[in-house]
């Protein structure tokens, strides 16, 4: 699944090397800087203020000549298919963020213990290395309501349970595309959170071991405190994950059946880029990049404090 | 490696029998099955694709992919199918013709902006900084619309000075450059950290042999540099042949799509010819399973750091 590893600043140290004799003039820096600036203002800063400005514009069919304040906003939220795509955005939330999360705990964990370790990891990890689009191609076959080619409903028939229409069922199409994308980012947790605990020194466990400390213990007690920066640090990168969720829905059901799997991202480019209403388009970008604020800032204080492990 | 089995040496006595070597393992049992239980989900939806991109048409309408091992009747016609009559042939090449420019100049782009920021002086170096930080938050949907106004004026002025109709999103240029500029905050980000512990001595010293800014650049700062550029190009590279949105934007042109937009087009159109679609995602999932497979520990090291170490 394409995921974005959120990047947060790593063990280097953020100080800048001291001033020093005979440094390059300020004219220098710029020429190494320039080709940069210059791609980030025009396709990224002065972006965040045109859309800002689109959005309280009509907008219609790119005629950008109409203010209409804030109508673009009040018409998407109150748009029933934006709202769909909100509660699936929390769905999302919730379920993919706290799942992959305990996965990637419990195999990393569960790993350590054998000698096979880095083919686990391997295995849980491909998924990560291949586009969405494959994903979606894979889980829309394992999805496939005929049990003679849906491996699924082939499992569910062997105990006896009817064919269940994961992607075509307004109740389990959440369900299932969610669980795509666990399947997708777990070896991503996995990756992650096995660095952290290789962190954790044996001598603190064998400590534990020797005072009578059983795993459950270990776990609970030392293992997860231990863990629980890198694991913030991973919830913050799942969460922009689903803000800016698109690939697996847009590939599996293209938002369906009906509205039922809409989100955030496919409405935007759905109802209102690709159907030429570019003030509403507008409204949800600004939309994402206010939900994403936040994590902005969270990402701003950290690499500020230099407080990183 | 793993303190369990440390701790295990340690505590067995020095000529361990083999009864209790028996036992041992039957308490390690339930690890075993939970792994290969996990390594079984994640790799069977995979598999299972890969079976039916072989077997034939009809063979795959009629019976479930895990009976094929009963009776084997492979074929490569689906492969051959796809490549030529479905397009796939000439969207892998514009997969690539895709990727490697806009994993390049962002290569070029970031190396020279990070090492202005960690080795050169200039007014504002750190707001800048920061400033790169929060607009890696930012998402592309942000940009799309005032990107899209900006491309359409620029073609526009370029047809009327040539007076041949041009259109910058017929052509490749335009999905380079998107793709270069929104990967920058990210790869300035990682290549700076990685540049900055870089041992400054070393620097210092060629600065003093009269080397130029850029002579530093290039003899010394990139050559040290090349596991952490190789990292973050492999990512780059693998970020934008997955990537679906953004070519839905900026490829503007059916004959240029790349390989994710056909396959999701074959997906909508074709659902049930699953022949056609398996061996498509096959053909689409080669490039990045075989940078896995080789690349797999700058692949793991880019990932992690981008996130915690």
């Amino acid at each position: 699944m394409a995921t974005v590893p959120q990047p947060i600043p790593t063990t280097a140290t953020t100080t800048s090397p001291s001033p020093r004799r005979g440094l390059p003039s300020g004219v220098t820096a710029l020429l190494f800087l320039l080709p940069a600036l210059i791609l980030l203002l025009v396709f990224l800063v002065y972006p965040v203020i045109s859309t800002l400005r689109m959005s309280v514009d009509r907008g219609l069919g790119g005629n950008f000549s109409r203010f209409v304040g804030l109508d673009n906003y009040i018409n998407v939220l109150q748009t029933p298919s934006f709202q769909t795509a909100i509660i699936n955005n929390i769905l999302w939330l919730i379920f993919y963020t706290s799942i992959v999360i305990f996965f990637g705990l419990v195999i990393a964990v569960v790993a350590m213990r054998v000698r096979y370790e880095s083919i686990i990891k391997a295995v849980v990890f491909l998924p990560m290395a291949i586009a969405a689009t494959a994903l979606g191609v894979i889980w829309t076959f394992v999805y496939q309501l005929d049990p003679n080619i849906g491996l699924l409903n082939a499992l569910l028939g062997v105990v006896g349970l009817g064919p269940v229409s994961w992607l075509g069922d307004p109740a389990w199409v959440n369900a299932a595309l969610i669980a795509v994308g666990i399947w997708g980012s777990a070896g991503f947790a996995t990756v992650i959170l096995s660095a952290a605990l290789k962190g954790i020194s044996p001598e603190i466990l064998e400590a534990a071991r020797t005072d009578g400390a059983n795993e459950f213990q270990i776990f609970w007690r030392i293992i997860l405190p231990m863990v629980s920066l890198p694991i913030s640090v991973l919830a913050v990168t799942l969460v922009v994950n689903v803000v800016k969720l698109f690939d697996i829905p847009y590939v599996m059901t293209q938002g369906g059946p009906g509205d039922a799997s809409r989100v955030i991202a496919l409405e935007f480019y759905k109802q209102d880029f690709s159907a030429g209403q570019f003030g509403k388009a507008a409204a949800v970008a600004v939309i994402m990049l206010v939900i994403l604020i936040p994590v902005m800032i969270f990402n701003v204080r950290r690499f500020r404090s230099g407080s990183v492990v | 490696m793993s303190t369990t089995t440390a701790t295990e040496r340690v505590a067995a006595p020095a000529a361990e029998t083999a009864s209790s070597r028996i036992l041992r393992g039957l308490n390690r049992l339930p690890i075993h099955i939970a792994l290969g239980l996990i390594a079984l989900v994640w790799l069977l939806p995979t598999v299972g694709l890969l079976v039916t991109s072989f077997r034939p048409r009809t063979e795959i309408q009629s019976s479930g992919w895990w009976t094929t091992f009963g009776s084997l009747q492979l074929t490569l016609e689906n492969y051959q199918q796809v490549l030529n009559a479905q397009g796939m042939g000439q969207a892998f090449i514009n997969s690539l013709i895709i990727a490697v420019p806009s994993t390049l100049l962002p290569l070029l782009v970031c190396s020279l902006a990070a090492y202005a920021f960690s080795w050169l002086r200039f007014p504002f170096r750190d707001t800048i900084f920061l400033i790169i930080i929060a607009l890696m938050m930012v998402p592309v949907q942000v940009a799309f619309l005032p990107v899209l106004q900006l491309f359409k004026t620029l073609s526009d002025g370029v047809s009327s000075v040539t007076g041949q109709p041009f259109v910058i999103t017929q052509g490749y240029a335009g999905i380079w450059l998107a793709h270069t500029a929104f990967a920058l905050p990210f790869g300035i980000f990682l290549l700076r950290n990685f540049f900055i512990t870089l041992p400054k001595d070393l620097i210092e010293a060629a600065r003093i042999d009269g080397s130029s800014t850029f002579g530093v650049f290039r003899t010394i700062v990139i050559p040290l540099s090349v596991p952490a550029i190789a990292a973050y190009g492999i990512f780059q590279f693998l970020w934008v042949w997955n990537d679906l949105l953004m070519a839905l934007i900026f490829v503007g042109k059916n004959s240029n799509y790349p390989m994710t937009i056909q396959v999701t087009t074959l997906l909508g159109t074709y659902g049930t010819e699953w022949h056609l679609l398996a061996a498509s995602a096959f053909i689409l999932m080669v490039v990045p399973l075989a940078v896995f497979f080789s690349l797999q520990r700058y692949f793991v090291q880019g990932l992690l750091a981008g996130s915690v170490k």
